[in-house]
């Protein structure tokens, strides 16, 4: 064995300033968020359903040979085959083509409503929140008044002033639909510009609107994205209902609450009508749920760190 | 506390004339009159519009409207002749109410049960059920509901009645089928609450002079969680009014949703318009009575906050 002399070593890689420097590879917060969505696994099976629906609502139509309109005078209310993969409805219509076509309405009006109202009540309750003063004050009994009465009273009054169709629709439920972000927003901004690291950031001379985009709105954008998320079904919910009332869709457009109110007439003989929109209703509301449960979670400063 | 009780009636009293003013000037915007048919003659239209009071200035109806409401008239109905809307709203209102109260106390006794029992068993697998009972009943919108239970208990098995309202019987799958939801968001509900309760130090303390843990749930536990719980109700009572709209339609319930929905489809301006503000009070009053509750059972709310 040959003999090991402390010359033929040399010392690699240690240096005694990093050696003492205490680190740990830096983790931005969304990608902290996103590994601890990924390891909720209720959270990834909804995140999963979402962007598996909202595939299939895009591409399915147009791989179809039916189109949603379309009508096979044989096949009036048939079962599922291998020419109608989920049966056909009272007209004949094809229901896999129809569900997905509603599928791009109800997901879309669903999505659009939340932003905009996320947009609009997150300026509002910002601006007020950050401001304050006499627009604080008005602005604030005013959303006092109108949190005060039902929304669903003023959302269908407003879609029968401004008739039927997808975009009075979206327009009636964004009229008063702002207000819950505007109020949690005004209340988070009005906490956080309390806080020292604003208040180190206007000693520095920051202007107000940088102090906004780089401070403030970091800190609430997680619950921005949770609260958008929870937003998403309560906007489905609304448009189904008011579809089913007959206040919000109409054809030629369908979405999936015309096809629940069609189905649900002839739930006696033909359940499937019904029964195969009410699946797909129900599950995304269970998948957007989920995901949003996870997203509160995994976006939630005081869990972060933990395990 | 006097203090704290005159200001919510103030700012409730605001949001009942803000409402009114809303709806009744929304309705007027409506494109088209009630009075749109091929039969009426120019002359029979006006002549309706003026026995109505439509061609006066909108500022003289609203102030003759409002004087009416004030004295508890909500006017005639445009499409049931001669039946004023308050015969309709006292006609159908009990059997709509009859099916809220059913539904609520179902769904806040169950819904309570469920989140003081998963939370006891935090992680157990009866927690597990509780939860999963919690989110499918949040995913579920009620028509759906509705419709499920009707073809399975109704046609399907046959063990209840399909439709209508003319007993017990008959008003198990509806009051069901509307309290699943607000079931659902208590239990989610009262389960987080309870679970901040047991961090804090009252229970701690409890648990260490031996108290026994049953009666720590009874006595400090769910007396605190619970209060989280009253806030949302007037928001409970709120969605199960909106469900009643629908359920009552699948049901063949004669109470006031289905004449609602009607009214809307039918374009009678007046039914809506006295409705629309019977269920603005009707709300507005519920809330209140929440908030007068929650400053009587929570000191801290009526001393705090403004």
């Amino acid at each position: 064995m040959a003999e090991l002399k402390k010359e033929s070593f040399v010392i690699r890689g240690k240096d005694a300033v990093r050696m003492e420097s205490i680190s740990r590879p830096s983790l931005s917060f969304w990608s902290d968020a996103w590994r601890r969505l990924r390891k909720n696994k209720s959270a990834f099976i909804g995140l999963c359903i979402v962007v598996l629906y909202a595939l299939l609502a895009i591409f399915a139509p147009m791989f179809s040979q039916y189109t949603q309109s379309q009508m096979d005078v044989d096949a009036r209310h048939a079962m599922f085959s291998a020419e109608h993969w989920l049966g056909c409805d009272s007209t004949g219509r094809d229901m896999w083509v129809r569900i997905w076509m509603g599928a791009r309405v109800s997901l879309s009006i669903g999505l659009i409503s939340a932003v905009l109202n996320m947009c609009v009540g997150a300026v509002v309750g910002g601006l007020c929140g950050f401001y304050g003063g006499k627009l604080d004050m008005i602005v604030m009994r005013l959303v006092d008044v109108l949190y005060g009465i039902p929304s669903l009273i003023i959302t269908i009054l407003v879609m029968m002033v401004l008739g039927k169709g997808i975009t009075p629709l979206i327009v009636a439920m964004c009229v008063v639909g702002w207000i819950g972000t505007c109020r949690f927003v005004r209340g988070e901004v009005y906490r956080l510009k309390e806080q020292d690291f604003v208040l180190a950031a206007k000693v520095l001379g920051i202007p107000d609107i940088k102090i906004i985009l780089r401070h403030i709105i970091p800190n609430i954008l997680g619950l921005l994205v949770t609260n958008l998320c929870m937003a998403i079904p309560g906007a489905i919910f609304q448009e189904a209902f008011l579809s089913y009332i007959g206040l919000g869709i109409v054809p030629p457009d369908c979405s999936w609450g015309v096809i629940c109110k069609e189905g649900i007439q002839f739930l006696r003989y033909y359940p499937h009508e019904i029964l195969v929109p009410a699946f797909f209703v129900c599950t995304t509301m269970l998948a957007l749920n989920l995901l949003g449960n996870g997203l509160r979670d995994a976006v939630d400063p005081k869990l972060r760190g933990t395990e | 506390m006097l203090k704290y009780i005159i200001k919510r009636v103030i700012a409730a009293v605001l949001t009942i004339w803000v409402l009114i003013t809303i709806v009744f000037f929304l309705v007027r915007l409506m494109p088209g009159t009630p009075f749109t048919s091929a039969k009426l003659t120019p002359e029979v239209a006006a002549n309706m519009e003026a026995y109505y009071g439509f061609d006066k200035p909108l500022i003289v109806q609203y102030l003759v409207y409002m004087g009416n409401l004030l004295q508890g008239n909500f006017g005639y109905s445009m499409k049931f002749t001669n039946r004023t809307v308050n015969d309709i709203i006292g006609e159908t209102f009990p059997f709509s109410a009859d099916l809220g109260i059913r539904a609520l106390v179902l769904a806040v006794s169950i819904g309570l049960v469920l989140g003081i029992i998963s939370a006891r068993n935090r992680g157990k697998k009866l927690d597990f059920f509780c939860v999963i009972i919690a989110v499918l009943g949040t995913s579920i919108p009620d028509f759906i509901m509705g419709a499920v239970l009707q073809y399975l208990f109704g046609i399907r098995w046959g063990l209840l009645p399909v439709a209508k309202y003319e007993g017990i019987e008959y008003t198990i799958l509806p009051a069901c089928a509307l309290a699943f939801y607000t079931l659902a968001s208590v239990s989610r509900i009262m389960r987080a609450s309870m679970l901040e309760v047991t961090q804090q130090d009252y229970i701690k303390t409890a648990r260490s002079k031996g108290v026994s843990d049953l009666r720590v749930t009874y006595k400090h536990q769910i007396r605190n969680a619970i209060m989280p719980v009253m806030t949302v109700l007037g928001p409970t009572v709120a969605s199960v009014l909106t469900g009643t709209f629908v359920l009552e339609s699948i049901f063949a319930i004669p109470g006031m949703g289905k004449y609602y929905v009607e009214s809307v489809s039918n374009n009678d301006y007046s039914m809506v318009l006295g409705m629309t503000i019977f269920y603005g009070i009707f709300l507005v009053t519920c809330n209140l009575i929440v908030d007068i509750l929650y400053g009587v059972a929570d000191p801290r709310v009526r001393i705090g906050k403004r």
